[in-house]
């Protein structure tokens, strides 16, 4: 019987197997930041370990670090603890950094796929949930806690028992302004938040195929959100083409040797899986979240849902969601105004979200009572889009335009969405609190965040008009 | 970490469904540095208001306030993979969590920090929740070794455990002292392991 693209993963990096023990599996990249690392390191000191492969760990600074003017001092002093606590690690054990000042500085996630470092056939962990992103390019991602950072710093390795395999099959098309962000918040939405639990979900078929890289990290990031271990796409031209030419990765001879051996990752056509769904994506319409899990979402057209409609599990949970946000049921989208608007976050804050969004600003002007923030992913998604001008439009429109960072995705540092405030928001998470204290989030796509923080309140971003009549929309 | 035998306690029943770690242990405590300290602020944004106990919470409610058992509804631990949530929440005093689901990250975490998460039908967590409403103190015994959870009215339910991760709790392992017996293993593994990427860095 055939392999699925899981299975040929863990197959090539099982260093050794025993009756019902976990596996002993090998990691071939390990993704660090300051805050789930530093009591990793003090375990190891401890115990007199060392780390065994300090050249396959990579560090960055992104959770909670300011992304205002980093040429000044940091005022949040402990903060400043954490981050210089990772510098010292990382120069004690000789694990490569990019920390503040460098280069290459941004959300982990942003950064591992840009520098090339994350690549088909891999397995890549990280002590961050969203770790899950790098499955876009057939690479098994997952998020670990503090004790497994030391384990694999430690051994280069993890215990780890295998998953049940779920494939997502998407067929048809994306609409017309649509982005994959609705897609996989549509996804949540039917088969709900905890759908994927001790699953791994290969997402596949036309929709999926026809996504670029960048969307497709977009997907695989928010599959933890549906309780998923990892998210996973076949690697195809797409991915190769994507990868040539980045800093880490080979050339010459030592490329067409990377190349036949990523293709060999794919699921066989014989293959099983333990659970396969399907999905359609010509219905997929501008997704919002009006509630405090990503499954608690409706299309921009639609209400918030009527309790009664609701299944009966779901009631209570709604309940208590509403409240929290504010709301109202049977409130149409349409009708919910915003205060906030963040633009970032690791799943979506690369150039072409970018791009997206700064398209539907165009020359537009933001809300006076809106505050809004484009938080670039990383330091050369933000060099990027200075080359192309885009910057310039977000600032004329009255976006601050910032530093990389994690920023308002989780609100560590300043980047804070106050006390019922209500944020549109690209981020993955739409919890209580995650924003800040009482803070009320609304995940969308950058497209829908950018019309949002025009209008001042959510719109329809398919019917965004385009310059010339402009007047038409803007209230 | 505390080695896990059989133990009666009083259940605090938490009724809500995907509790997240975010909810769990908020974000302004995760800067800390240490493994410790992170039990007072357990749930903080539910426990407290303007610093201030908000009585409405089951964990600032007797005789809840010490309970060791937490009940609780699907999805529990969904999100941020945070560590910082299990040592919150053994630090605080909590040792068990039934509820019908966990989420996989959290799930795991839990074991190599003394906790264990039990998992239970719907229907067993239905009649847990009403036992605790109508008779607030109701407590149950834990027995690890025989997987098996009972009051002492004839409530008995059975559940399951990897026993990999069983062990785990029982005798507190040493993870990594356990994988680096396999060194010789691993390093024979790396020596034919292609990786094609190179990171060109400075120090
Ligand atoms: S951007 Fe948000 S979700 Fe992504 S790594 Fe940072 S805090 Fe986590």
């Amino acid at each position: 019987m055939g392999k699925t693209l899981y299975e040929k993963i863990w197959n090539k990096h099982v260093v050794h197997e025993e009756g019902d023990q976990p596996s002993i599996l090998y990691i071939d990249l390990h993704l660090i930041h300051e805050v789930t690392s530093p009591q990793a390191f003090e375990g190891l000191r401890m115990n007199n370990r060392k780390v065994k492969r300090p050249e396959l760990t990579v560090a960055t600074m992104d959770h909670s670090i300011p992304t205002t003017d980093r040429t000044l001092p940091f005022r949040d002093e402990v903060a400043k603890k954490q981050v210089d606590a990772l510098a010292q690690n990382c120069k004690d054990f000789g694990i490569p950094l990019f920390d503040l000042h460098s280069p290459n500085q941004g959300i982990v996630h942003v950064i591992a796929p840009e520098l090339g470092i994350t690549q088909p056939g891999m397995t890549i962990v990280c002590g961050d949930s969203h770790t899950s992103t790098h499955g876009a390019f057939g690479a098994l991602a997952f998020g670990i806690g503090t004790s497994e950072v030391e384990h694999v710093l430690a051994t280069q390795t993890l215990k780890q028992f295998k998953a049940k395999t779920l494939a997502i099959n998407i067929n048809g098309a994306l609409p017309r302004g649509t982005t994959s962000k609705d897609l996989i918040l549509s996804l949540i939405g039917k088969y709900g938040h905890d759908f994927a639990t001790g699953y791994v979900v290969e997402y596949r078929g036309e929709a999926i195929r026809n996504l670029s890289m960048e969307e497709r990290m977009t997907v695989c990031n928010m599959s933890i959100e549906m309780g998923a271990r990892a998210g996973l796409i076949q690697p195809d031209e797409k991915t190769f083409a994507y990868l040539k030419g980045k800093q880490a990765v080979p050339q010459g001879k030592e490329w067409e040797e990377a190349l036949t051996e990523w293709k060999q990752f794919y699921t066989d056509k014989d293959a099983n899986f333990d659970l396969s769904v399907e999905f359609d994506a010509s219905h997929v319409t501008p997704q919002v979240t009006w509630g405090t899990n990503p499954g608690q979402v409706a299309g921009i057209t639609e209400a918030v849902p009527l309790l009664e409609n609701l299944p009966s599990d779901q009631v209570k949970p709604a309940k208590k969601a509403l409240q929290y946000m504010g709301l109202e049921p049977g409130m149409p989208i349409t009708e919910i105004e915003i205060n906030k608007v963040f633009i970032g976050s690791c799943t979506n804050s690369r150039i072409e979200d970018l791009r997206k969004a700064a398209k539907i600003v165009n020359d537009y002007k933001v809300a006076d009572h809106v505050e809004a923030l484009v938080v670039p992913g990383s330091q050369l998604v933000k060099k990027q889009a200075e080359a192309e001008g885009i910057h310039q439009i977000f600032i004329n429109a009255g976006f601050q335009w910032r530093e990389a960072g994690c920023s308002m995705c989780l609100g560590m540092n300043e980047d804070l969405v106050l006390p019922e405030e209500r944020c549109a928001s690209t981020s993955n998470r739409n919890f209580e609190g995650r924003q800040g204290r009482n803070a009320r989030t609304h995940l969308v796509s950058p497209e829908m965040a950018a019309a949002a923080a025009i209008a001042g309140r959510f719109v329809d971003v398919r019917e965004w008009p385009a310059r010339e009549s402009k007047e038409v929309i803007v209230k | 970490m505390k080695s896990f035998t059989r133990f009666t306690g009083i259940v605090a029943p938490l009724d809500a469904a995907n509790v997240d770690t975010d909810a769990i242990i908020p974000k302004q405590f995760l800067k800390r540095i240490e493994r410790t300290g992170f039990g007072e602020f357990l749930f903080y944004e539910w426990r407290y208001e303007d610093g201030k106990e908000k009585t409405d919470f089951v964990l600032n409610k007797e005789p809840y306030r010490h309970a060791p058992i937490l009940l609780a509804r699907k999805n529990f631990g969904c999100g941020s993979s945070r560590e910082h949530a299990p040592w919150a929440i053994a630090e605080y005093g909590i040792r068990v969590i039934i509820a019908p689901s966990f989420a996989d990250i959290f799930y795991n975490n839990c074991f190599k920090n003394g906790v264990l998460p039990v998992i239970l039908p719907e229907k067993d967590l239905e009649f847990l929740f009403e036992k605790t409403s109508k008779m607030p103190g109701y407590q149950l015994a834990i027995d690890l070794e025989k997987q098996r959870i009972e009051d002492t009215w004839g409530y008995m339910a059975e559940f399951e455990v990897a026993p990999y991760r069983k062990n785990q709790l029982l005798k507190g392992l040493d993870e990594i002292g356990s994988t680096l017996q396999a060194a010789e293993k691993i390093n024979s593994f790396e020596s034919t392991h292609k990786i094609f990427y190179k990171l060109e860095v400075s120090f």
